[in-house]
């Protein structure tokens, strides 16, 4: 087996190192950040859209799904050799998006035949871009409340007519393909009338506007469907079945979102350092403020203790043991972590972090004080900290 | 470097968790205190029987040569009921001292003694105002032909009326070099006097008042080097051991807590269903957890570190690490013992139920070895900063 893998590593070297491109090499890569695809896809440069197809050429794009929907059908030994063949290079991941981590391990798990044929492979080809239909004005905590109707056309018994509205969708007006919370039926529990389903977002009746944050940045929009016509057949795990998918997905995002800020974290405690040694000063190579130096080392060592716990329920999920931490603490401690990360930068720059924009202010000043704001929405976005709180205290402590 | 537990280490959790489990309890612990029980060892001389006073002392020193991550399991099991053997002073401080630093006579005369039980070993280290830095040390030892003369006062000496094996440091006079001697407890110009502590657990001041010790009493013949390097080496091993500790302590708090609040009826209802309390729990769960990695890695590094492994050879690393688990261990276990006596209520403040045990035990502990503060200056400065 150390053999076949120490092979399959040798293959990636000799394959990354013919067929990467080497402006490349270095470029900034991150959760949200890197080269999304889809029907009308932005790419930074020609060598980022060489990449793309080159790597899901091979399937590499998404490397542990099976060859048959255009997936590298890796063992996660192989991804593993891959991950680290590309950190090695200091190579970008060739596509990110909603399609490769949340609807495509989701049609994988509860997919029919036909779906997973038709949607994965342009996933993994960076073709269509996904976004995801869950929020609603007035079902925020409480998903399960949600109203969105879909109803079967009279006309056309396979087809539903889609009408309501969603909210907090990420990305949606550069999105092709919306998956999607419906009410389907209102005579039962709120949560056994939920379907899942898939709408091509040019479809007619479709309407997006961005929202604007405090960051200004505006990475949310509503979504509003009228009248909007999707056929029975993109339906996800049977009609009114959608609920155990939606809260499959979300554990997974959840998983997912602990573990970017795991990423993200990386080289907080430098950044820290040297904005406060700049601010504040150095006294016998102690930063000169003693109490931002008990507040930089406190964030650091938390920081520490936080990747140490990401891998502790990595190691704990790969050795198959049971129990161990669980995944959900990541969500509610990452994005506190994050904030108080933040925040902490804005302080050491004083009246400098106040700056919104303008020359007379130091870009990575600026940049640090947009972090800060748009890190507010981290404990709120996909699932506020009480509930994540709530869900460990009934799943995990057991409380009544 | 897995943070999982093996096969062999999930048999040594459980027996000794089962082990002081079966023995009393934290029942132990408050039947001691209130002279109920006399001392005694029955318990130690069990723990010494499986061999755990000599876990990590390698094989050919007549120990069971495993490493701090398996000691640590038993040190959490013992802090799970505040058990009152002196584990981390004898079998981590006093031991592993001995280990690094002494000649082969030493070690020869007596490692076999602390592994059976038959000596309770520590190190009188700490004094008035160090708060864990031992470049602060202000006793001296003072060299006088082929013997030192030893003036100086040592206080919070864990099981200093117990043991009958005192390493003591000092500052060599004449070289200013920290030196550690091993001094008998029973020699003239000792004076050891038992300091009674909120947390019941055995501690004593050690005056030096003049002792004479031979100069081939010194500990000067280990690998480590001089006598500042051997204390911090035992010293950073003590504190992970201790954290371990901590965290059977902190961890048994955080249950009994849970349980209390699906018990406990107000309003008609378990007081578990308010979310003003579920959600105070499920912060202190996630406390926890992220302590308990940090208490797992520090003891694997100084496994890999004493082995010789990659993983240990970079000793800013293992030291922040070690600062890590404590600093984490100390604070979670400060909130997690706050959180808890409120948790409780009314009973929560009574001497008559366990949880203020904990809540003292947990204040102790927390400062032994540096609380959180100390160790956020020692990461920072190890950090360059």
């Amino acid at each position: 087996m150390d053999d076949r893998n120490q092979a399959f590593r040798g293959e990636v070297r000799a394959w990354l190192e013919a067929n990467a491109p080497l402006s490349l090499i270095g470029a900034p890569a991150g959760f949200l950040q890197g080269t999304w695809g889809g029907r009308k896809p932005h790419f930074e440069s020609e060598d980022h859209e060489r990449w793309l197809h080159a790597m899901a050429a091979k399937g590499w794009t998404a490397p542990m799904w099976p060859t048959q929907y255009g997936g590298g059908g890796l063992s996660r030994q192989e991804d593993e050799i891959l991950k680290s063949e590309l950190r090695r290079m200091r190579l970008p991941p060739p596509l990110i998006g909603f399609g490769l981590v949340m609807i495509g391990p989701t049609l994988l798990e509860f997919g029919t035949e036909a779906q997973k044929a038709e949607h994965l492979p342009p996933i993994v080809r960076g073709e269509v871009r996904w976004c995801q239909g869950y929020s609603e004005p007035g079902s925020g905590s409480d998903l399960a409340s949600l109203k969105t109707s879909a109803v079967r056309d009279p006309a056309d018994p396979t087809r539903f007519i889609i009408n309501g509205q969603k909210v907090w969708t990420s990305y949606a007006e550069k999105s092709d393909w919306i998956f999607c919370l419906v009410r389907t039926n209102t005579q039962v529990q709120k949560q056994a009338g939920i379907s899942f389903i898939l709408i091509d977002m040019a479809t007619p009746g479709i309407e997006t506007r961005p929202i604007g944050l405090i960051s200004g940045a505006s990475p949310f929009c509503e979504v509003f469907f009228s009248d909007v016509v999707a056929h029975e057949r993109n339906v996800v795990a049977g009609i009114d079945h959608g609920w155990t998918v939606a809260k499959a997905l979300l554990g997974h995002e959840r998983t997912m979102v602990g573990e970017v800020f795991a990423q993200s974290v990386v080289g907080g405690e430098s950044e820290l350092v040297e904005a406060a040694r700049h601010y504040l000063g150095v006294k016998n190579t102690k930063l000169a403020d003693a109490l931002i130096r008990d507040r930089v080392a406190q964030v650091a060592m938390d920081e520490r203790a936080f990747m140490l716990t990401v891998k502790r329920i990595k190691d704990t999920a790969k050795a198959d043991q049971r129990p161990g931490p669980e995944s959900s603490i990541l969500k509610v401690y990452g994005t506190e972590l994050n904030q108080r990360r933040r925040a902490l930068a804005v302080t050491i720059a004083g009246s400098d972090g106040l700056g919104w924009d303008g020359p007379d202010y130091p870009a990575s000043t600026l940049s640090a004080t947009r972090e800060w704001l748009r890190s507010r929405g981290n404990t709120i976005e996909g699932g506020t900290s009480e509930i994540q709180l709530d869900i460990i205290a009934k799943h995990t402590l057991g409380l009544p | 470097m897995d943070l999982v537990l093996s096969n062999e280490q999930k048999l040594i959790r459980d027996s000794a968790t089962q082990l002081f489990r079966d023995r009393g309890g934290v029942g132990r612990l408050r039947a001691l205190r209130d002279g109920k029980v006399a001392p005694n060892n029955d318990v130690w001389n069990e723990i010494a029987g499986l061999g755990w006073l000599a876990m990590t002392t390698p094989e050919a020193l007549g120990g069971l040569g495993l490493g701090l991550a398996e000691l640590c399991l038993v040190a959490e099991a013992a802090g799970r009921v505040l058990a009152p053997e002196p584990l981390v002073s004898s079998a981590v401080l006093a031991n592993d001292a001995l280990v690094m630093g002494a000649s082969d006579a030493q070690k020869a005369l007596w490692l076999p003694r602390l592994a059976s039980g038959e000596v309770v070993g520590t190190v009188a280290w700490d004094e008035r105002g160090m708060r864990g830095n031992i470049a602060k040390t202000a006793s001296e030892g003072h060299p006088e032909g082929d013997h030192f003369v030893l003036i100086g006062a040592k206080q919070d000496v864990l099981a200093g009326a117990e043991a009958g094996l005192v390493i003591v440091s000092a500052k060599n006079s004449a070289t200013s070099e920290l030196e550690l001697f091993v001094v008998d407890p029973k020699a003239p110009g000792m004076r050891v006097t038992p300091q009674q502590r909120i947390d019941s657990l055995p501690s004593a001041r050690v005056a030096l008042d003049g002792v004479v010790v031979r100069a081939a009493d010194r500990l000067a013949g280990g690998a480590v080097g001089n006598g500042a390097k051997v204390l911090a080496a035992a010293l950073d091993r003590a504190t992970v051991v201790l954290s371990a500790e901590l965290l059977g302590t902190a961890s048994a708090a955080f249950e009994m807590t849970v349980a209390y609040l699906r018990e406990r009826e107000q309003f008609g209802v378990a007081i578990g269903t308010f979310q003003a309390l579920r959600h105070r729990a499920a912060k202190l769960y996630i406390a926890l957890e992220l302590a308990r990695s940090a208490v797992m890695t520090a003891a694997r590094l100084l496994d890999a570190q004493a082995r010789g492994e990659p993983a240990g050879m970079d000793p800013v690393a293992v030291a922040q690490t070690v600062s890590l688990a404590k600093a984490r261990m100390s604070d979670t276990a400060l909130l997690v013992a706050d959180e808890a006596v409120q948790l409780h209520g009314g009973i929560g403040m009574t001497d008559e139920h366990d949880i203020g045990l904990y809540f003292k035990r947990a204040r102790v502990a927390a400062t032994t070895f540096g609380d959180g503060a100390y160790h956020r200056d020692r990461w920072a400065s190890l950090g360059g900063y």
